[in-house]
């Protein structure tokens, strides 16, 4: 899994890429949890995610968990219908804001 | 594989042996992908079934082994009449049958989906104790059409 931090327009959006599974969750939370803190607007784009499994859900609710908590507003970004499918088994689909896109993201403003 | 009998119409789609390591899952989702593609099942199956091997994998690692280690998983698939079998056979310590059982899902928190998703891509699983007195026996089994049934339909 590779990754890439950037702000763009008033977010802070972390760009990963790759398999997010048993082995590579521990950096994404890292990743992640350590970037709801620095962010009003967290934009996760998982475009170019190929694989995620139930360490990776954990890792997204956990991040999710974190900034509602703190008050942070966070969105994804997912095209992969294998991940799509990974995140409508865990029912998040229904929690998460998901676009196709970073520009329809900003548009919806999360 | 333990003491399940021949099948008269069973076919062995892969036989992988691997330790009990995160770093060795994608490697074993590579190789089952790339087995069930070249049976030509349609992705939206192979995808499933990926991730069904994948969770029951984490699961032996961390509650059959209580963490990474040398030990092997042996992982089987095989194809019987119309459905695809699964077996991962471990060499842990016997565990509860109601480890598989999977949580509440009425609270979003992270954690204890395996078992979910594992129930909800796969018609059955069970595990159970070895036959060899050593080690658990994890099986999955999933109805599939032939690749050929399937390509009719496209």
């Amino acid at each position: 899994m590779k990754h890439q931090v950037r702000k763009e327009q008033g977010y802070h959006i972390v760009t990963l890429t790759g398999e997010i599974d048993l082995e590579t969750s521990p950096q994404a939370r890292q990743i992640l949890l350590g970037t709801v803190e620095q962010s009003e607007k967290l934009l996760i784009d998982m475009a170019s995610v190929t694989y995620i499994d139930s360490s990776g859900i954990a890792t997204l609710v956990e991040a999710f968990q974190r900034a509602k908590k703190i008050g942070k507003q966070v969105a994804f970004i997912c095209l992969n219908p294998a991940v799509v499918r990974v995140l409508s088994l865990a029912r998040l689909d229904k929690v998460f804001a998901i676009h196709a896109n970073i520009e329809s993201a900003m548009h919806a403003d999360l | 594989m333990g003491n399940q009998g021949h099948h008269p119409h069973e076919h062995m789609i892969l036989e992988h042996r691997f330790p009990a390591r995160a770093k060795e899952l994608g490697h074993t989702r590579a190789i089952t992908r790339m087995s069930l593609n070249n049976h030509g099942w349609h992705s939206d199956i192979v995808e499933d079934i990926v991730l069904a091997i994948d969770e029951a994998c984490q699961n032996i690692i961390r509650h059959a082994y209580h963490g990474e280690c040398e030990d092997p998983i042996t992982l089987h698939i095989e194809l019987q009449d119309n459905s695809l079998v699964v077996v991962l056979e471990d060499h842990a310590p016997a565990v509860s049958p109601d480890c598989m059982n999977p949580r509440a899902f009425e609270d979003i928190r992270p954690g204890g989906l395996g078992c979910h998703f594992m129930r909800q891509v796969m018609d059955h699983v069970s595990i159970g104790p070895s036959p060899t007195g050593q080690g658990n026996i994890l099986r999955m089994v999933k109805g599939v059409h032939s690749p050929s049934q399937q390509s009719s339909h496209t």
